[in-house]
């Protein structure tokens, strides 16, 4: 077998390292640790933000414009006897359109009426007339337990709340008849239960709900889904603009979630920069301590023809070597213990949305790593200084520390 | 008739230290010409300053003053020198460096130390089969062990065979058979002899032993930092 008659500094820098196992093991540990923390805050970071967001888009439309006076929720209606509903003209759904900020938007009437059978002494039920065009882009987080949207936009259908189905005990083929109308209508659908106010809702096509009620042309409210990009507070403001509505916006929800989440995430990236410092002081040490150690062979290299960049870089290299493996680990440690870490992390927000915490892909690695290696090759700047600058007789000369 | 270039040249080598207040004269006013293929040999008591002569001959040292010319390069005069990079050039091209402590590498085994100085330069001309120095020395077998498991004459014969792998014009050896017993230590000087023999290797030896300083054909005796006594002996 013929000997490879070549020795690259990788490979001195390598076997340097193999050494002194151990201080070059805990040297990759704490960078691993550090970069363990440090990609799974990111991936928290923009893993919450997602759900959240996400959660939010569930929940519909992140504005609503209601006629001003109007209730908007069917549980302060209900509280109002049904009475107090405000109306805007359709036309109102051409001026919104018109703002560049608006991606969709849904037209809404809301009807209540006095069913005499609601349980013991009667009960209100609320009605919801909606654009199936739209309404359901707007509000993707609404599954069907049976059926489906209506048929057409004059349809005499309705798709009942999972809540207000139960209550009916209605199925899907069932007839419903609304209360003092005496209009039969055909059950198209039952959605799944959302835990919002859709439970206890019965939709029905916009156009039929107008007709039935007498208010064509007239809405009580419209759904608004801006771009992702827009100022939300600054076009809450336009809208309020339009004459005699009101706006009622998740951006506060939204902003005072955010605030909770932005203090926890503080307290946790104030705990990844002093890993990180860690790190970086235990890689300095590791490899000044082994600069130290070493300067009578150092003084040999440079005997042996070796220059001072020559030693400057294979000092650099076992430095980006301890932080490569130390990154790779912290990422391997990361993926692997992602759905822990979103546990603890449930565990400690008050208030957590219900996708994934924690989005880990493959950029996000890839930074990471690349930003522990440049911290390493900064870190092992000043060893590699003192290692380059030593005089070969004098490195010689010295006596072990 | 042949003439054999002069390798090193020098005149009124001085090397002063300052030991507190007091200025020792570790070299004083030295002066000393090498021939391409001579062995010389320096010997004298312990503080004589042969190896601070050698580590200035092999420009691992500055001198205080004086006129030091290597491979026909002016390296120092009188206090003015070069920098240590251009110093390092020079080293790579024309020096081998033998020590009493050998200096090998503990992490890597007999062949890839000799490889080592190929990791930062290659001389034009540098030796292509590296096991071809490490059978001329008996140490083919021993090519993939580690240092420590091998006898302190095989550790002085790898730290010859790295000295070597880049045909260096003379080699420098510094009490090379310090750390070993007197049947290594012969082993150690008729390696060198053969080396300036056969291969015609300029060869610069420090010693205290007589008997190896008796390999090399021109003797230089020291004492506070000059030449006392000089002599050259016939062809072995």
């Amino acid at each position: 077998m013929k000997n490879r008659q070549r020795l690259s500094l990788f490979q001195i820098a390598w076997k340097n390292l193999a050494r002194k196992k151990t201080r070059s093991f805990l040297t990759v540990v704490g960078i691993a640790l550090a970069t363990w923390v440090l990609i799974s805050l990111f991936g928290f970071n923009s893993g919450y933000k997602n759900s959240l967001d996400r959660d939010i888009d569930n929940l519909g439309f992140q504005m609503l414009v209601v006629a001003k006076g109007c209730p908007y929720e069917a549980a302060t209606l209900m509280l109002k006897g049904g009475t107090g509903l405000k109306y805007m003209n359709e036309d109102i759904v051409k001026l919104i359109t018109r703002e560049p900020e608006v991606e969709s938007v849904t037209p809404m009437l809301m009807q209540v009426v006095f069913d005499p059978n609601k349980g013991q002494s009667g009960g209100l039920t609320a009605f919801l007339g909606i654009d199936p065009a739209t309404f359901p882009r707007l509000k993707p987080g609404l599954s069907f337990k049976q059926g489906s949207w209506f048929t057409n936009p004059e349809a005499r259908e309705v798709v009942m709340g999972y809540e207000a189905a139960e209550l009916e005990q209605r199925e899907v083929g069932d007839v419903y008849l609304i209360p003092e109308k005496e209009v039969e209508l055909k059950v198209v659908g039952i959605l799944n239960r959302s835990g919002t106010q859709d439970d206890g809702t019965i939709f029905l096509p916009l156009q039929t709900l107008q007709k039935i009620f007498g208010q064509e042309g007239q809405l009580t409210s419209v759904g608004i889904k801006v771009n992702k990009e827009t100022n939300l507070p600054l076009f809450e403001e336009k809208m309020f603009k339009l004459p005699d509505v009101q706006v009622v916006s998740l951006t506060q929800v939204k902003t005072t979630i955010m605030t909770l989440v932005s203090t926890a995430r503080i307290l946790v990236l104030s705990i990844a920069l002093i890993a990180i410092l860690i790190s970086i002081m235990g890689v300095i040490n590791t490899v000044l301590m082994s600069v130290m150690e070493r300067q009578k062979e150092i003084g040999i290299l440079k005997a042996l023809g070796a220059l001072a960049s020559d030693v400057f870089k294979l000092i650099w290299l076992e430095t980006s070597l301890l932080c490569l493996l130390g990154g790779l680990l912290g990422a391997g440690l990361a993926v692997l213990t992602s759905s822990l870490t979103e546990y603890l992390i449930r565990q400690l927000l008050p208030f957590s949305p219900s996708g994934g915490l924690i989005s880990i892909d493959a950029r996000l690695i890839l930074i990471s790593i690349t930003a522990v290696v440049l911290l390493g090759l900064l870190s092992g700047i000043y060893p590699a200084f003192r290692a380059a600058r030593m005089r070969p007789l004098e490195a010689i000369r010295s006596e072990e520390e | 008739m042949t003439t054999t270039a002069t390798i090193i040249e020098a005149f009124g080598i001085k090397k002063i230290y300052k030991r507190g207040a007091e200025r020792v004269a570790a070299i004083d006013g030295l002066s000393l010409t090498l021939k391409e293929g001579e062995f010389l040999s320096i010997i004298g008591p312990s503080g004589s300053g042969k190896t601070t002569l050698l580590n200035i001959l092999g420009c691992l040292d500055n001198p205080t003053s004086g006129k030091l010319a290597v491979g026909g390069i002016t390296v120092h005069d009188n206090g003015r020198g070069l920098s240590e990079s251009q110093l390092t050039r020079i080293r790579r091209q024309l020096f081998g460096y033998i020590f009493q402590n050998f200096y090998l590498i503990p992490t890597l085994t007999v062949l890839e130390n000799v490889l080592v100085p190929f990791t930062f330069f290659k001389k034009r001309g540098a030796e292509k089969d590296v096991m071809a120095i490490l059978k001329n020395l008996g140490l083919d077998k021993r090519a993939g062990h580690l240092p420590r498991e091998l006898s302190g004459g095989e550790m002085q014969r790898v730290a010859i065979a790295r000295a070597l792998v880049n045909h260096p014009s003379v080699l420098l050896a510094d009490e090379p058979t310090g750390n070993l017993d007197s049947e290594r230590s012969r082993e150690i000087g008729q390696v060198l002899r053969q080396l300036n023999e056969k291969e015609g290797l300029t060869i610069v030896l420090v010693t205290h032993n007589p008997e190896l300083a008796l390999s090399a054909r021109r003797i230089m005796t020291l004492k506070d930092g000059k030449i006392v006594e000089e002599q050259a002996r016939p062809e072995h």
